[in-house]
Order: structure tokens, then C-alpha cells, then sequence
């Protein structure tokens, strides 16, 4: 079985808040002071293939978009368990949205030639979008289910459970397919030192647009349909009034009084 | 792209009734279709739902697309894009709004892509560009830290909308307006994706989208026993226990009660979060609250920028003291 998996280096999403900036001349954000790493539900993704390649076998092969790739970070699938790298990395490829990526996500699968299952996160921590798997799916003309918490392949088709907002659906889904995933699938693992070390050897395929077969003006972004016109921080100016105290006795009584006086209790 | 005209609102349905979302749709797609002089239309899609169609109208609809057939009962996002993708070519709106849902979350990203289109998931405000006439666009990124305007430069323009960021206006039962069937074959082979089971997991006691007190635990709780005494204060406050995301992934309570932009977004009277870090993401899920109050022993922590009372310290001791007064 091949199981392909994207994964997208962003800024790093659990930084501290205060550390977030933006570059309002670029429409561009970064986490002042921390490193990039790899998208979180990425990660989340290249753990569910890997729980199937134990279960089934497979081969992972991973896929990821971008310019500026820093090798540390986008090897990290390699060292957690993954068989091969591909990285579309060309300044053509960016700046793109939901659907221009899938563009050469798309181009890239198909010149891979063999898949089964095409995972992704359920949605990338800097876009918050959640539509590059289904994009990929219409285009290549596939099934595609999204949030999932559980993969089970069995025969030529896989049995996903699916998070809902109240617990969850069983579906049923001819391969090949495209399957976002979500948190409830399992911390990812960590990479081993064997691991690590086997991931440092290997040299990354790197294609441009030519080499996928696909038009530039269709992807990143001169294929866009959707343009940001602003990107800005909201305003928080909210105070906190804090309930003072010697002990937490002190501090708990006055918290109390304090939500009675504003009628908040 | 100006044959393209009016608003369209796809109005979930549950448990025969309108989902607040689709009231809340309506209200923000009829202020579009005001300020474009344009038509608002609902489209309903499920079986037997010619009673629930009018009430779209009551919510200020002219015309409501009725997509009503057996196959319909369930959601399938096969059948449901079909379903949508044939009343987007009849209607030709040049702005179809759906909510963040589980269902929106799922069928606006494919009909985008049948159509030919762009979506933006998760908006929190849209307006008509008076120049252009295009739609506004504005939605959290970055998990919250910041927020992008954004252009669809093809039609339709298709959004969904985040829980309660819209106001639903009140029913006006008074209202004329048109249902309009249509009717869309669905065949054996469209349907790809099977749902073979439901499983609902629902916690006991007062929904959280519903509560208007919510007791809300973090990764600082610890474990499984600290919840009991969130429940204990939940309880006394007739509300309900929510939670950020690590104390859901450690099991310690269950994945239906996170908070947050891939968990549910709520707006209560008073959100209590305890040993809660405030990241962008979890806060997405609460900002709308009417009053915040944060236990925290870090009193850098970013929650303190959201809350509006706060107390330093360890929760294991001020938590049982609060409970106490509150007993009072
Ligand atoms: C795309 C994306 C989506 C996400 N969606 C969500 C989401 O929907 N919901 C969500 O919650 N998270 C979400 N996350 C995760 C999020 O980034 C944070 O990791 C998470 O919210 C942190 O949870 P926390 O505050 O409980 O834990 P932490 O950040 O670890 O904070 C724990 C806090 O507890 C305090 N503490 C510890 N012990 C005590 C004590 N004894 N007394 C008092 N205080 C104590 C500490 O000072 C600290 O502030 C998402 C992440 C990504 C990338
Ligand atoms: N540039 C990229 N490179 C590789 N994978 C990507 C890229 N952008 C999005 N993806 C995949 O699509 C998922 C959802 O992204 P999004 O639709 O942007 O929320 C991510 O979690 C990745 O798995």
C-alpha cells in the first residue's frame, strides 16, 4: 500500500501570543523569536499513516509546499517512521490559496503515480482553512473524508471514524481517497534517535512546476481566486482586575465578591 | 460575474427545526442583500421538510429552495453537494453563506470546487465592498492571533459563518415570501462515501452550547480526579464543564466538551477557565463570553489579558475555597 502525506512548515503556533507580529507590507505574520516547525496536524496526519503502515504495511511517502524549507523541519516525518520526502519548493509554488496549492499538491501526487490514501491535517494552523484535502480530492476525482479519528483498511476500501461535534460517524470509503485528520487520532510519536539520525542521510527529491507537468500560472499565487486585502491583529484591550489576598481563602472570598458585585454570579 | 445576483443561505435543519446558524445567516445574508439591493433566498435540503421551509422566510427569505426527498434524511456529503451544486446554477447568487458546522466544515470546501469557485470558512464578519460590490470576507487566522480580510474574485462567493459571531433576527411571522421545490436525482453511484454508523457521546447534565455558566479545565488540572471538582462548582452553578484541548487528548474528559477553533464555540454569561494557558486557539471558542475569570498560577499567562477577574495562584487550593463561597 502507498499512503501519501502532506505536511506544510508554518510559524509555530504554540508560541506565546505576545510573541505573534505583523508584517502588514507582506500581509505576512511570524512568531517573533521562535523557529518554525512542522504544521501540527500535519503531524497528526504522518502519525495515522504510520499507525496503518504497523497495522498494514505500507510505504509513506511525504509532500511538502513551500519556499524557505528548513531541512530539520520538514525531515521530521522521516525520522518518525516515513519512507521518502518530496519537497515542491520553488517560489512559484506560494502565496497561493486553498486551491492553487492543491494545484501542485495534486500534480505532484499524480506523478508519484501509485497511492491507496491521501492524508492531510484537517486544517493548517496558520490558514485555519481546512479545504486543501477536498480541493485534492475533486481534482484528482476522488472520495475524500474529512476529521478523522480512526483509519482501518480493509480490502480495497477504509472504515474512518469521523469527529462530529457530538462524538462520532463510522464511514465507509472506497480507495483510493483523500482523509484530513484530526487530533483525536493520537499524539504524534516522537522521532527516535535511529530515526533522526537515518532521516539526516536522506536527500530530499525536489521538483519545480516543470517537473510535476504543471502550468504556473494555475498555481500559488497567480492561481488564486481568493485575495487578502488586509491581515491585522483584533484589539484586546480587556483589563483584569485581580482578587487579591494572603491566602487562597483571602483571594477565593474576594474573587466571590467581586463577581456578586457585577452580578456575575 | 454580473450574472450572478442576490444572497443565498443554505438553513441546516435538526430535529425538524431550523439550526440557530441558519437564523443567524439569515440575519447577516439579509443586511448583504439590503445593501446590494438585492434578493435573499433560503435552501433547505432533507426529508419532509415542507413544514420547516417557511420558517426560513419568518427569518427574512423571499424565496426558499426546497430540496426535499427520502434520500435527503441524512446527511451525505455526496448527496448534499450534488443537492446544493444544482440549486447554486438555478438561483446564480452571488453570495451563498453556510455555518461552521460539522456539515458546512464539510460541504463548503466541495462546492467551491464544483463550482469552480473560492469558499472562507469561519467567517466573523462580511459586508459588501462599496466600490467593488464584492464581499468582504473576515476571518481568524493564525489560530486566532490575527484576523484576514479576503476577496473571492469569482462567483458565487461562498462563506460559512462562525457560531453567534451573526445576530439572528427575531422571526417575523408575518413575512411572505415563496418555496420553490426542486427537485435533484441522486443516484446509486454518487454516492461514494457511506455512513454506516452514528455514535453520539453527549455528556450528561446542561449542554455547553447552551450553559450560561461554563467551568473550564486546562492541562494544569492534571487528571480525571481534578475535573470532579470543576464538575462540584458546575453543578452548584447549574452551568457545565468544558475543557481546552490536552485534558480531551489525555482522556481525562471527553473530545465533545473541547473549547476552542477545532472544539466548540460557545458565548455564556461566565466562563470560568482554570490552569488554562488562554493560547489564540482555545480562546477562539470563548471570546464572545460575557464575563471571563481566570485561575491561574502564572500570572503572565495570556489568559489574564482575556479574563476580567482573575486569581494568581494553584488551583487546588483556590478552587475548593471559591466553591465554598459560592455554597454561601
Ligand atoms: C490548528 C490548532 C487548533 C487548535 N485547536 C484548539 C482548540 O480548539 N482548543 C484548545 O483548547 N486548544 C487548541 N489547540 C491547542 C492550543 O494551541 C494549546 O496547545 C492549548 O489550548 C493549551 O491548553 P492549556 O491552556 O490547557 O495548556 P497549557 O498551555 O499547557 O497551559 C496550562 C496552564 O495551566 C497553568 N497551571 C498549571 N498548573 C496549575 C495549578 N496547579 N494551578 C493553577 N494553574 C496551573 C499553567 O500556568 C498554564 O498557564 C489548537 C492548536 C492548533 C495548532
Ligand atoms: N503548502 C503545503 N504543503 C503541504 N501540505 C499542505 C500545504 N498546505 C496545506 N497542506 C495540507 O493541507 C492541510 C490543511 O490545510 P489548509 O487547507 O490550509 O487548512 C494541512 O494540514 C496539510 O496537510
Amino acid at each position: 500500500m502507498n499512503i501519501i502525506v502532506f505536511v506544510k512548515q508554518v510559524i509555530d503556533p504554540e508560541a506565546p501570543p505576545s510573541t505573534f507580529k505583523i508584517d502588514s507590507a507582506s500581509n505576512k505574520a511570524e512568531m517573533r523569536g521562535a523557529p518554525p516547525v512542522l504544521d501540527p496536524y500535519g503531524q497528526y496526519a504522518v502519525e495515522a499513516s504510520l499507525k496503518i503502515k504497523e497495522a498494514k504495511g505500507a510505504r509513506v511517502t511525504i509532500i511538502s509546499l513551500g519556499s524557505g524549507l528548513m531541512r530539520d523541519v520538514v525531515k521530521k516525518p522521516l525520522a518518525m517512521g516515513a519512507d521518502e520526502l518530496i519537497l515542491l519548493e520553488d517560489e512559484a509554488f506560494t502565496n497561493g490559496d486553498s486551491w492553487s496549492t492543491a494545484e501542485a499538491l495534486a500534480a505532484a501526487v499524480r506523478k508519484t503515480g501509485q497511492f491507496d490514501i491521501i492524508l492531510c491535517g484537517r486544517e493548517s494552523s496558520d490558514t485555519n482553512a481546512g479545504q486543501t484535502g477536498a480541493i485534492v480530492a475533486g481534482i484528482l476525482g476522488l472520495p475524500c473524508v474529512i476529521l478523522a479519528r480512526k483509519i482501518e483498511v480493509s480490502g480495497s476500501k477504509a472504515v474512518i471514524e469521523k469527529v462530529t461535534s457530538s462524538g462520532f460517524d463510522v464511514v465507509e470509503v472506497p480507495l483510493p481517497a483523500v482523509i484530513t485528520v484530526s487530533n483525536e487520532v493520537g499524539e504524534p510519536r516522537y522521532p527516535t534517535i535511529k530515526g533522526i539520525m537515518a532521516a539526516k542521510k536522506v536527500q530530499p527529491i525536489v521538483w519545480k512546476p516543470a517537473d510535476i507537468g504543471l502550468d504556473t500560472s494555475k498555481t500559488g499565487a497567480a492561481g488564486k481566486r481568493l485575495k487578502i486585502q488586509k491581515l491585522f491583529q483584533p484589539v484586546n484591550e480587556g483589563k483584569c482586575e485581580f482578587a487579591a489576598g494572603e491566602t487562597p481563602e483571602e483571594q477565593a472570598a474576594n474573587l466571590a465578591l467581586k463577581l456578586r458585585e457585577a452580578k456575575a454570579l | 460575474m454580473t450574472d450572478y445576483k442576490g444572497i443565498a443561505v443554505f438553513c441546516e435543519i435538526k430535529d425538524g427545526k431550523l439550526l440557530p446558524i441558519a437564523a443567524e445567516g439569515l440575519g447577516a445574508g439579509r443586511k448583504l442583500a439590503d445593501s446590494l439591493g438585492q434578493d435573499l433566498s433560503a435552501i433547505v435540503i432533507g426529508s419532509g421538510v415542507a413544514g420547516i421551509a417557511p420558517s426560513a422566510i419568518t427569518f427574512g427569505a423571499s424565496k426558499v429552495y426546497s430540496i426535499d426527498a427520502p434520500v435527503f434524511k441524512d446527511y451525505n456529503a455526496d448527496a448534499y453537494v450534488k443537492a446544493l451544486e444544482k440549486a447554486a446554477t438555478q438561483i446564480m447568487p452571488a453570495v451563498i453563506i453556510m455555518g461552521q458546522t460539522d456539515t458546512g466544515r464539510d460541504l463548503a470546501p466541495r462546492l467551491a470546487f464544483k463550482l469552480g469557485t473560492a469558499a472562507t470558512m469561519d467567517c466573523v464578519d462580511l459586508s459588501i465592498d462599496p466600490v467593488s460590490k464584492r464581499l468582504l470576507q473576515t476571518k481568524p487566522v493564525y489560530g486566532g492571533n490575527a484576523q484576514a480580510i479576503f476577496i473571492t474574485d469569482t462567483d458565487p462567493q461562498i462563506v460559512t459563518i462562525r457560531t453567534k459571531a451573526m445576530t439572528a433576527p427575531a422571526p417575523d411571522n408575518l413575512r411572505k415570501g415563496e418555496v420553490i421545490d426542486v427537485s435533484v436525482d441522486v443516484e446509486e453511484t454518487d454516492i461514494r462515501t457511506k455512513v454506516v454508523n452514528r455514535v453520539v457521546e453527549e455528556v450528561a447534565g446542561i449542554k455547553l452550547e447552551d450553559a450560561q455558566v461554563v467551568v473550564v479545565g486546562g492541562r494544569g488540572i492534571g487528571g480525571a480526579d481534578g475535573f470532579k471538582q470543576l464538575e462540584e462548582l458546575a453543578k452548584l452553578l447549574k452551568g457545565a464543564v468544558g475543557a481546552s484541548r490536552p485534558p480531551c487528548d489525555n482522556g481525562w474528559i471527553p473530545d465533545t466538551v473541547q473549547i476552542g477553533l477545532t472544539g466548540k464555540i460557545i458565548a455564556p454569561e461566565l466562563y470560568i477557565a482554570i490552569a488554562i494557558s488562554g493560547s489564540s486557539q482555545h480562546m477562539s471558542g470563548c471570546s464572545g463570553s460575557k464575563t471571563i475569570v481566570a485561575i491561574n498560577k502564572d500570572k503572565e499567562a495570556n489568559i489574564f489579558r482575556h479574563a476580567r477577574f482573575g486569581v494568581v495562584g494553584d488551583w487546588k487550593k483556590v478552587l475548593p475555597a471559591f466553591t465554598a463561597r459560592v455554597k454561601e
